[in-house]
């Protein structure tokens, strides 16, 4: 049971982080019906800017984390000015190449830069564990719970009780009529594209402490992240969420209960089994616009 | 025309890809009035009103707002001028609860008090609106849909008001309410109007002033008096028969602007 448990919780971890980035996705999906493939890529890039902030300029983890972030806002920002916005309106394959490209390009570079070993940062969520009785849990797991919990809870705040993400929302659901309201429509891409680097760039932030930083590391988790997004609904938000966490805890567990090997292909199973019940996803919209 | 036009449209061509949508079109509305283009399927009216509101650029000609050009300007620019445009088939934000669709409405404005001043007097023009404040807008019937596109429009206190078939999939009733609030929003506020329609009757007895457009050309124009006096507006828009001395009739008569 208290495996059972410490198993649990760590799958609840890595699912948060599965889910932020799968927020990532479905956020740019619903505004602009782009697919980021390079999502997990700006995870990666967050992670090393925090590397660079904490480890090499010897700034304090919340300088760092917030630097991180705010820079990892601009670049998203700076993507889709430079790279997607001249292109929108051609066929979806030049764009869905463009972020594949940007991907390999981001993975690259940060290999140039930052090397291709390892690296690890020290946080204040390192060391130390949390005993509840026989029950031993690390911190490092229960911050990226936590943190996940306060950032959603924000976004959740901001998407549904502020004049400019109600506009967000107005924009991802019909963009024509975003124009017609007055609403700068291109800006509001951007901004959300910023969010959702910005999101991205918490996610790598939050995973820096449990596993290493490398270059492939956003790969690996944007192919587990994107079933995630489409296992809760391609275009629903808390579906993001549910779908990072099952695909996070069953992931876990599988690599914990059965025999090796199940680890990785466990997840896509249950994705494929919930798609030929419900294609939509679990949470995926019903309401159908009326003509 | 008098020196006070409101929105003066010159000589535009708009294309959809290769195909010319509207070949030259040329109107003005003047401020205070309801300006109404009439035309069957396909003849170009949608493309006027994109084409004035900036969702489509033209190749050519100019379209000036209060003497401004404003052709090639982004939409969302357009509509801070003044400009709001209730789109056909409605396009409310679906998942957006009414309320939300009309704070969208009222976007660029940041005055409060006259915003909550204008949530009251569209509610005063469709009580229902605020009976449905709480549900998401894509649950709405057709017709209160329509109230709401064209509510949320008001929110944002247009000095011009683009209408694109508010009649469009609505009960007979139902129009007659609409048409019935549009003519008291153009009164009331003094809320300059262009109103595309097709049908006809309703549009005619609802403004001063009126349009033909035919296969992407103006082909007459009019007061709306005269218009409906009109035989070809009779036969072609609003199908009355004549009576010739046989009593029936035996051949089709020929529109005389061709």
């Amino acid at each position: 049971m208290l495996d059972f448990i410490q198993q649990l919780v760590s799958g609840i971890a890595l699912g948060c982080v599965y889910g932020l980035i799968a927020l990532g996705f479905v956020l740019i999906y619903k505004a602009t019906e782009v697919v980021n493939f390079a999502q997990g890529d700006l995870m990666m890039l967050g992670g090393f800017f925090v590397f660079t902030f904490i480890a090499l300029l010897g700034l304090n983890y919340w300088l760092g984390f917030l630097l991180a972030v705010a820079a990892m806002a601009l670049f998203g920002m700076g993507a889709e000015r430079l790279l997607v916005r001249p292109i929108l309106g051609y066929p979806q394959f030049s764009i869905v190449m463009a972020t594949i490209g940007l991907g390999y390009f981001l993975r690259s570079v940060a290999g140039m830069i930052w090397g291709t070993d390892d690296l690890k940062i020290e946080t204040p969520f390192s060391t130390g564990v949390l005993k509840i009785g026989d029950l031993v849990l690390a911190y490092d797991k229960l911050s990226v719970i936590v943190a996940t919990v306060i950032l959603c809870g924000v976004l959740y705040l901001f998407f549904n009780h502020t004049r400019l993400g109600t506009a967000m929302r107005a924009t991802s659901e019909n963009m024509l009529a975003a124009y017609y309201m007055g609403i700068p429509v291109k800006r509001v891409v951007s901004m959300i594209w910023a969010i959702s680097a910005a999101v991205a760039a918490c996610a790598g932030v939050l995973l820096a402490p449990i596993t290493f930083i490398h270059s492939n590391v956003g790969l690996a988790l944007g192919l587990k992240a994107f079933p995630a997004a489409v296992l809760g609904g391609f275009g629903s938000i808390p579906g993001a969420l549910v779908g990072g966490l099952i695909i996070g805890v069953i992931e876990t567990l599988a690599g914990f209960y059965l025999p090796q090997g199940w680890k990785d292909v466990t997840p896509y199973i249950v994705l494929l089994a919930v798609l030929l019940i419900r294609p939509q996803g679990l949470l995926g919209p019903r309401i159908r616009k009326k003509v | 025309m008098s020196a006070d036009t409101i929105l003066r449209v010159s000589n535009i061509e708009s294309y959809y890809g290769p195909i010319m949508a509207i070949r030259g079109v040329s109107l003005a509305v003047e401020r205070g009035r309801i300006v109404t283009v009439l035309g069957a399927n396909g003849a170009g009216k949608t493309t006027i009103l994109k084409t004035i509101s900036g969702v489509l650029d033209p190749q050519k000609g100019t379209v000036e707002f209060e003497g401004k050009p404003i052709q090639r300007m982004d939409a969302d620019k357009i509509v801070r001028l003044g400009l709001s445009h209730v789109p056909e088939g409605r396009e409310v934000f679906p998942f957006l609860s009414v309320r939300e669709n009309l704070q969208m409405g009222a976007f660029l404005r940041h005055d409060r008090d006259g915003v909550a001043h204008d949530l009251e007097r569209v509610f005063g023009y469709f009580p229902r609106l605020r009976e449905r404040i709480d549900q998401p807008a894509g649950s709405l019937s057709g017709g209160e849909q329509q109230m709401l596109a064209i509510s949320r429009a008001l929110m944002n206190r247009p000095k011009l008001l683009l209408l694109d078939e508010p009649s469009l999939g609505l009960s007979p009733l139902l129009v007659k309410e609409i048409f019935a609030i549009i003519r008291r929003v153009n009164a009331e506020q003094g809320v300059s109007i262009l109103l595309v329609e097709q049908n006809a009757r309703m549009a005619l007895e609802t403004a001063h002033y009126g349009y033909v457009l035919e296969v992407g050309r103006v082909v007459m124009d009019d007061t709306c008096e005269r218009l409906m006096d009109s035989k070809d507006i009779q036969e072609f828009y609003l199908g009355a028969k004549e009576e010739s001395a046989r009593g029936e009739r035996r051949w089709k008569r020929k529109k005389t602007w061709r």
